[in-house]
Order: structure tokens, then sequence, then C-alpha cells
């Protein structure tokens, strides 16, 4: 399989290209550093990316808490993620760092309140 | 009217003023008063809900209400006096501001002032774009508010004209809510935004940037039904031929941010028309004595670091000032040369400074020369510009030597 990664290590932003099977890699052109190499094979290996969203309170001052996963989780797994949480409502007070939803689809990775919202 | 003295006021409770009044009080100024129009602190970065914030600094990727807290924590343990719900409606360059707020009208005599007001969103009127004028057109920090805060959905299928960073990262959050984003369309032939935001944004999510595009119609009665782009000239004239029609009911606006001065122009600072915000020196002060700028009003940033480095300054100056510690030194004017758009602080001692601009399109393996006449003060090799990156440098003390008016360019 072909794939190009941009590389985001630096602003200069390379366009690594590479060749790869299932789970090696047959080729990699076009990086500048190791860096920018590594990057890019984690890029088709196990892209993970943080997610940051919303979720909804009852009686809160704020209608939404803004919310993330404790630590990246997988790119693929990013919508699996909003359908779950997107049902789900909590009650105010919440506390900056608080833990909403513990290891979200089984990811090892927790949904954790980004802000204060008070009860009114 | 009550009259009220402090001895450092704050205009604005965003990263800019958060930063700037702790620095204040942690100079040992007196009383330190933030005014804030909004209901909480915190400004923008309370509806920035990303991550990518903080990197510089704490050298971690906080969300923007994270890194808002760590500052309002901070003002808080420091004792400043804040004032919500409270706007600034007039300001002198003898120091003296006209508060408004729901008790009534309070006039406050100060030491010194930093102005931290931050930037507002050029709206659909500053670009002149044609058509009618339906519902569903939205600047983007805008459906940024609705979405983030208000938990209001702008739209379903959702055109963004301009590819900074509030439209790449609005293309991002609009997708995860489950609307849709045919193109995001830019005129110019690069990306307005940083790179990090384009992959992770735009490419991670198979949204196509249309460069060299721009929207040249908005059709709909009560909604937008479509929008009409084109592809540009060099001149950034539409070519008649590439027109198509993209139907949608939404159009997000991220063209551009001003600085917001009206208090400045009412104190009669001057003001630079390249970053729209004031002319300053190399302790951030304006051309009014002890009233000085930082953050987004006065020159927008790309990075809420650099808006708090900046603020630092800006607020342990005032307190300085507002102790008449702060020494004048004669100033050194630092003029853009070619192809940098802007350089700020525009005048400079010739004590070490850290100077900031803009290039005016990307290029890779440059060199920022900085010349007195003809002398070469300082040379620094960059191995890619973009505008979209603001560059900081710092000048020594040793390199700026007797130099009697600075030029920068990039060659």
């Amino acid at each position: 399989m072909r794939k190009n990664v941009t590389c985001i290590v630096c602003p200069l932003g390379c366009r690594i290209r590479i060749v790869h099977s299932k789970d090696a890699i047959q080729r990699i052109e076009d990086y500048q550093c190791e860096k920018g190499k590594d990057y890019a094979v984690q890029e088709i290996f196990n892209p993970v990316r943080t997610l940051t969203t919303t979720m909804m309170v009852r009686n809160g001052q704020l209608p939404l808490v803004s919310v993330k996963t404790s630590k990246p989780v997988p790119k693929d797994r990013i919508f699996d993620i909003m359908d779950t949480i997107a049902g789900l409502e909590l009650e105010a007070p919440l506390a900056i760092g608080e833990i909403l939803v513990e290891d979200i689809l089984g990811l090892n990775a927790n949904i954790v309140a980004t802000k204060h919202v008070k009860r009114i | 009217m009550d009259k009220r003295t402090v001895d450092v006021a704050v205009i604005g409770g965003g990263p800019a003023g958060l930063a700037a009044a702790a620095a204040a009080k942690r100079e040992g100024a007196g009383e330190v008063l933030i005014i804030e129009r909004d209901e909480r602190l915190g400004g923008i970065l309370n509806q920035c809900i990303h991550e990518g914030f903080g990197l510089e600094i704490f050298k971690e990727a906080l969300t923007g209400p994270e890194y808002a807290q760590r500052y309002i924590n901070e003002v808080r343990s420091l004792g400043i006096s804040i004032m919500l719900n409270s706007m600034v409606i007039e300001l002198n360059s003898d120091r003296e501001l006209i508060v408004s707020n729901e008790d009534g009208i309070h006039k406050i005599l100060t030491k010194a002032v930093v102005l931290a007001m931050g930037c507002r969103e050029r709206t659909r009127g500053a670009i002149g774009i044609p058509g009618s004028r339906p519902a569903g057109i939205f600047k983007a920090g805008e459906a940024q508010h609705f979405i983030n805060i208000m938990d209001r959905m702008v739209g379903r299928k959702v055109v963004i004209l301009g590819s900074g960073d509030i439209g790449l990262i609005m293309a991002r959050r609009l997708v995860l809510e489950g609307a849709e984003v045919p193109a995001v369309v830019e005129i110019m032939p690069y990306c307005g935004g940083l790179l990090r935001n384009r992959v992770q944004c735009l490419e991670d999510f198979d949204i196509p940037l249309l460069l060299n595009h721009t929207v040249v119609d908005i059709k709909g009665g009560e909604r937008v039904e479509s929008v009409t782009v084109a592809r540009v000239d060099e001149n950034q004239n539409p070519i008649k031929r590439t027109k198509k029609t993209i139907e949608c009911d939404t159009l997000l606006l991220s063209v551009g941010l001003i600085p917001e001065n009206e208090l400045s122009r009412m104190a009669g600072i001057a003001l630079d028309e390249k970053t729209g915000g004031a002319v300053v020196d190399e302790h951030l002060m304006t051309s009014c004595d002890g009233i000085f700028a930082c953050g987004n009003v006065l020159v927008v940033h790309d990075i809420v670091d650099f808006v708090t480095k900046d603020a630092e300054k800006a607020g342990k100056n005032a307190a300085m000032y507002s102790k008449k510690k702060l020494i004048d030194e004669p100033d050194i004017p630092v003029i853009p040369g070619l192809g940098i758009r802007f350089v700020v602080p525009q005048f400079i001692s010739t004590e070490e400074v850290e100077i900031y601009m803009r290039v005016m399109e990307p290029g890779s393996y440059k060199k920022i020369v900085f010349r007195d006449g003809k002398r070469i003060v300082k040379t620094k090799k960059l191995k890619y510009v973009s505008p979209p990156e603001m560059i900081r440098l710092r000048l020594r003390k040793q390199e700026i030597g007797n130099a009697k008016k600075l030029s920068v360019a990039v060659e």
C-alpha cells in the first residue's frame, strides 16, 4: 500500500511518501529528520488523537461542559466515542479535571472535564 | 459618578489581561484591577475547547479552558480586583477610565493602564461578498460560541470561507458534531492556519481545501441554499468560467481578525496601520505615557503562549511605571523592509529585546536580516517561513550597538 503523510513535527511540513504492507514499512522517502520518520511510521500503524468535545449538563450555569480524552485514542474510534457520549447528560456542579466517563469503550482513556461548571 | 483610584488597570480579562494583571501584581504594584465585559474571565479561551495551548510555556497540550483556568487561579490567589460585566466606555491620555456596569457609571483614576481588549472577527461586509442576505451566515468564532458554549448547532452542510486557524478548527468541530463540510475555501495560494491544524482538522477528515478560490455569490431566501465559488487569478480576481455552485445551508467566515482599538483611538494613541494595533516601544508602552498594550489588541498572534509572554512584559512594565521606576531610553525605530509585513515593537532601545514579525509569503531556506543603514546587525537563517507563523527573534545589546534606525528584511 502507498500512503502520503504530512509531517507536523516542524513547520517544514514534509510530504513523506511511504510504501507499506499490513505490518511493515517497505519504503519511506522525502523525510528530512528521524523525528519525522518516526511520526510517519506511527501515522501508518497506529494514528492516535486526543478528542476534545462537549457533553450536556443539567442544572449548570452553562448547558455544556468541555471535555477531552485523558490520553490520545485511536483515530478511527473518534466517532464511536462521540456517539457514546452524545446520549449522556451530567449533573452540575462539575470540576475541571473531574473524570466523567471511565475507560471509554475500553480504550484505556477517561473522559475528563476541561472546565468548571457551577450549579445554578 | 463614583470615583476610584487604582495603581494598574487592565482592560480585558482574556489571556492577555490575566497574565498582565498577574505579572503587575508580582512586580509589586499596589491595587491591580481587571475590567472584563463578559460575565466570566478567560475571554475567547472559554470557547476554544480544542487542545494545543501551552506547548511553549507548560510543555503540554492544554485545552483553551484549562489554559485560562491556570491564570484565573493565579489572579485570584494574588488578590487582584476584578470587575465583571463591566465595559470601559472611555479612556483618555491621562489614564482616566469611565466604566459602565449594572451599578452605574464609574470613574477610575490609574497610575498605569494595560490594554488587553483582544480582537474581533472581520464580517461579510468587510470583504464585500455579493448575493442575497439569508440566515445562515456566521463568523467562525461566533459559530464556535454557539456550538461550544450555548449548545446550538449552526447548520448541517457548512462551507467555510478562509483557512485561518479558527476556520480549520471549526471544520473539524462541525464534522464531529455531525455536519458535512463540503469545502474550506481560501483565496490565497497557501493555507492561512498552522500546519498542525491543516493536517489534524482537514486531512484527518478528508475535508477539501480549495486554495486560490473564493466565494463570489450567496444564494437563498430565508436560509442559505448555496454558495458559488470560483478560482481567482494572480490579482485575486475571480475567473468566471471556473464558477461552481456548492449546495449548503450555512457559510462560515474565517477571514481575519481586527484588533479592537476603539478605546486606544479615543485616548489618542498612535496606531500602526500594518498591525492594526498600537505603536509600542521595547516596554510595550504606547505613544501615551503609562498606557501599555499586549496580546491581540497589539498584534494578532497565532499562539496564546506568546500572548501570555507579551502580556507579562506589559504588566511588569506597567507596575514599574506605576512606581515611577520605568526608565525611558532613547528610541531606535525598527522598520519592516522587503518581504516583511510588520515588526513589533516599532521602537527599541539599546537593551536586548525580542522582536516579532510576519513575512508576506511562504518560503524555505530564507534569511532574516537586520540592518542599520548598510551595516548588517544580525542575520538569522530559517529553514522555513510562512505568513501564519509569527517569527520571534532576540536582538542582543552588542548587536544593536549604537544603531540609529534598523530595518529588517527577508532574503
